[in-house]
């Protein structure tokens, strides 16, 4: 019935008010749920980037319990087909709307200046308005702590690391998993490859053989599917996940790994729409603001490595410290951050260098 | 005892080619319906929010007419191969190397605005799609090398050209080293037909399209070759139509309007280049092509209803929260009922009563 019922009031663009509940204080504040709408980039899957975000949705969703009504449309392409799907919930009282991907950044926009009463939030975006916000994580401060664990675990000194694409979100993934392993051992070094996809299981296993064949001990990756934990369980070699936890495919494999949560985020902006608190802002959260979480450490890593990621993470979220703290010198011997200095927010989403300790060469254009 | 025999007809039946796609949307609406209450829906209720709700304002309205728009191009281009016997399965890469051409002049005029800036767009639209099919035409000519193959497999090497120019020469300087090129400037920009909608100009150039191919294929002389080469090839050999050119003619036409579709998709809703231009309209007007029977009048509503199906599945996901694929499982449909009522054009069924003997 309720489906019919959101077809009929869409269909007539009237919002229908429904008194769902009785105030107990006798407030009579029988208001309509406020309407929240997700938009995936891909299907939700039992792990990876949507996943996690639905992970969020289903949080918000027991947080605020009535006071919202959720609804996420799946696995929508970043081209023009985007604007269509987010006007759609614009245009259906949905008052707030978080798109979940980077491509969908100029759909966002559009339908921002098109709808002034519509809150949007974009993912991973750098582009705000008077109704329109963006958010990401501070993913790096993640593998940091991931890399230390492999700096001190590894007995090849090589680490593989199975990247998407050369943009600053996965190099500064990346730089900061080379510092947290040069931390602990001067000796390891990362091997990046590129598999140019966010998601392409085969490739991403493809990629994993080789490195494991270079001699790569520990392994991560930057890519949306579990096939890397996968590989590196079969080969007997270890790995750390990103996005999600995914010890069920690899139990032995997985040491820690880097996880996204955006439950608590996603609840505390929803809930500043439902006060009428909410402000166009630019947020980037890490582990202080709960944003970012590593996965507790398999009982094969020493108590000595846990003592020590323990102490940086707790650094972190005391914001004492950052995984980019001077001086950082760069793969080609340049001083990017002095010491005594830390990089700037702006310096980082512009990252475009590697840092000492990856192999690999990066791209330039 | 009842026996069902297939009989070969003496003479394809012209009705049945006609009626078929009708009965095979027939169908597929009936399967749609089964469909809905295999998963629980109210089977009217699910197909007034996948086949009517889309069409429910004029926003909805213009929507559609603007998925339709690649689609329309594309397929007329493809027709006009088809009907020669040229299979050009690679239209998603020459849509996609149209949408490059279109967009190095973009950004070559920077903020210059001009009135020649959008007509050499779609020249250069039109030529990058038609280049991308010159090379499996050269092939096939030179080589006798199978265009089948070649065009599907330049859509990979389309899909990493785009890749690199938006991660390397073309990438916006000031777009965080994501994947795209700069927001075109107005001027690059397709004008609106109606404003506060998406649809464009490039709805008016797809029909034009349509027409000069409907033109192209009743009334004119190379049209009557190509259909000669296609339906009869002995026949246009003895008659000295030269078979390499129809195949020049068929993928250089197919691949000049999927070049234009790309065009109007970067001049259009997109505004930009980004890696993620192509989104499989190439493959979808091929389906488009066999439901319209090669023939423009019938591509055109072909078009519509592949687009309905792309907005309904949309709709279905928002209203009925069924899964994203459900688009897919009536494209899949609609084909596959469209090649089963295709049977009975060339064969008719003789259904056929016997009495059983006694004793068996």
């Amino acid at each position: 019935m309720s489906n019919r019922r959101n077809f009929i009031k869409a269909a007539s663009g009237v919002a229908v008010a429904t008194a769902l509940g009785f105030g107990l204080l006798g407030a009579a504040q029988a208001a309509d749920p406020l309407k929240v709408g997700f938009v995936y980039i891909s299907p939700i899957g039992d792990a990876g980037w949507t996943y996690q975000h639905d992970q969020g949705r289903l949080q918000m969703e027991k947080a605020l319990g009535d006071k919202v009504a959720t609804k996420y449309i799946e696995n929508v392409p970043e081209g023009a087909d985007a604007e269509r799907v987010i006007r759609e919930l614009a245009s259906s009282g949905y008052n707030l709307i978080y798109a979940t991907s980077f491509g969908y950044m100029n759909y966002v926009e559009r339908v921002a200046k098109q709808f002034p009463n519509v809150t949007l939030m974009h993912a991973t975006g750098y582009k705000t308005g008077k109704n329109f916000g963006n958010y990401n994580a501070r993913f790096y401060e993640g593998r940091y702590l991931n890399g230390v664990v492999a700096g001190k675990m590894s007995k090849s000194n090589v680490l593989g690391y199975v990247a998407a694409f050369p943009i600053p979100e996965v190099v500064m993934g990346i730089n900061a998993f080379a510092r947290g392993a040069r931390s602990v051992n001067p000796d390891a070094e990362v091997r990046v490859i590129w598999v140019n996809s966010w998601y392409d299981p085969g490739k991403e296993r493809e990629a994993t053989l080789t490195l494991i064949s270079q001699g790569a001990d520990m392994l991560t990756h930057h890519t949306d599917s579990t096939a890397v934990v996968q590989a590196a369980e079969e080969k007997g070699v270890n790995a750390f996940s990103y996005h999600s936890d995914m010890s069920k495919y690899g139990a032995k494999a997985q040491l820690s790994g880097t996880t996204h949560q955006w439950g608590k985020f996603y609840t505390d902006t929803t809930q500043s729409v439902l006060d009428g608190t909410w402000k166009p802002a630019s947020t980037w959260g890490g582990i202080k603001e709960g944003m970012i979480e590593i996965v507790p450490l398999n009982s094969s890593v020493p108590a000595d490595v846990k003592a020590l990621v323990d102490k940086l993470e707790g650094d972190m979220r005391a914001g004492t410290f950052h995984p980019f703290a001077g001086p950082v010198v760069d793969q080609d011997g340049k001083t990017r951050v002095a010491a005594g200095e830390v990089i700037s927010d702006e310096d980082l989403s512009h990252m475009k260098y590697f840092v000492e300790g990856v192999a690999s060469k990066l791209r330039q254009n | 005892m009842l026996s069902f025999k297939l009989e070969t007809r003496p003479e394809a039946s012209r009705t049945m080619s006609y009626l078929s796609p009708l009965i095979a949307v027939a169908l597929t609406m009936l399967g749609g319906l089964l469909l809905f209450s295999a998963l629980g829906k109210d089977p009217l209720e699910g197909f007034q929010v996948f086949f009517l709700n889309p069409l429910r304002h004029w926003y909805g309205v213009s929507e559609l007419l603007l998925k339709a728009v690649p689609l329309m191009l594309i397929a007329v281009g493809l027709a006009i191969g088809f009907r020669a016997n040229v299979w050009n399965i690679g239209a998603e890469g020459q849509f996609i190397l149209g949408a490059c051409g279109a967009t190095g002049v973009a950004l070559a005029m920077g903020d210059s605005s001009g009135p020649l800036v959008l007509p050499a767009m779609v020249v250069a639209g039109a030529l990058g799609g038609a280049a991308w099919a010159a090379i499996p035409a050269f092939l096939r000519t030179r080589f006798n090398a199978n265009e089948i193959l070649v065009s599907l497999m330049l859509v990979y090497v389309a899909q990493l050209l785009v890749s690199w120019l938006v991660f390397g020469p073309w990438m916006d300087p000031d777009g965080f080293n994501f994947p795209q090129s700069k927001m075109f400037s107005d001027s690059a920009l397709l004008p609106l037909l109606v404003e506060g909608t998406r649809l464009n100009l490039a709805f008016v150039m797809a029909l034009g399209v349509l027409v000069i191919g409907y033109v192209f294929m009743h009334n004119s002389y190379l049209g009557f070759k190509m259909r000669v080469a296609g339906e009869a090839a002995d026949a246009a050999r003895y008659a000295g139509f030269s078979a390499k050119r129809m195949v020049w003619i068929g993928l250089l036409v197919g691949g000049a309007c999927a070049g234009l579709a790309g065009m109007a998709e970067v001049a259009g809703p997109m505004g930009q280049l980004t890696d993620k231009v192509a989104s499989g309209y190439g493959f979808a007007a091929i389906i488009v092509a066999f439901v319209g029977r090669l023939n423009p009048i019938g591509i055109f509503f072909a078009s519509l209803l592949m687009a309905l199906l792309f907005l309904g599945g949309e709709q279905a996901q928002l209203y009925l929260s069924l899964p994203a694929s459900i688009s897919k499982v009536f494209q899949g449909m609609l084909l596959f009922f469209l090649l089963g009522s295709d049977l009975f054009i060339n064969y008719r069924l003789r259904v056929r009563l016997t009495l059983a003997k006694a004793g068996d």
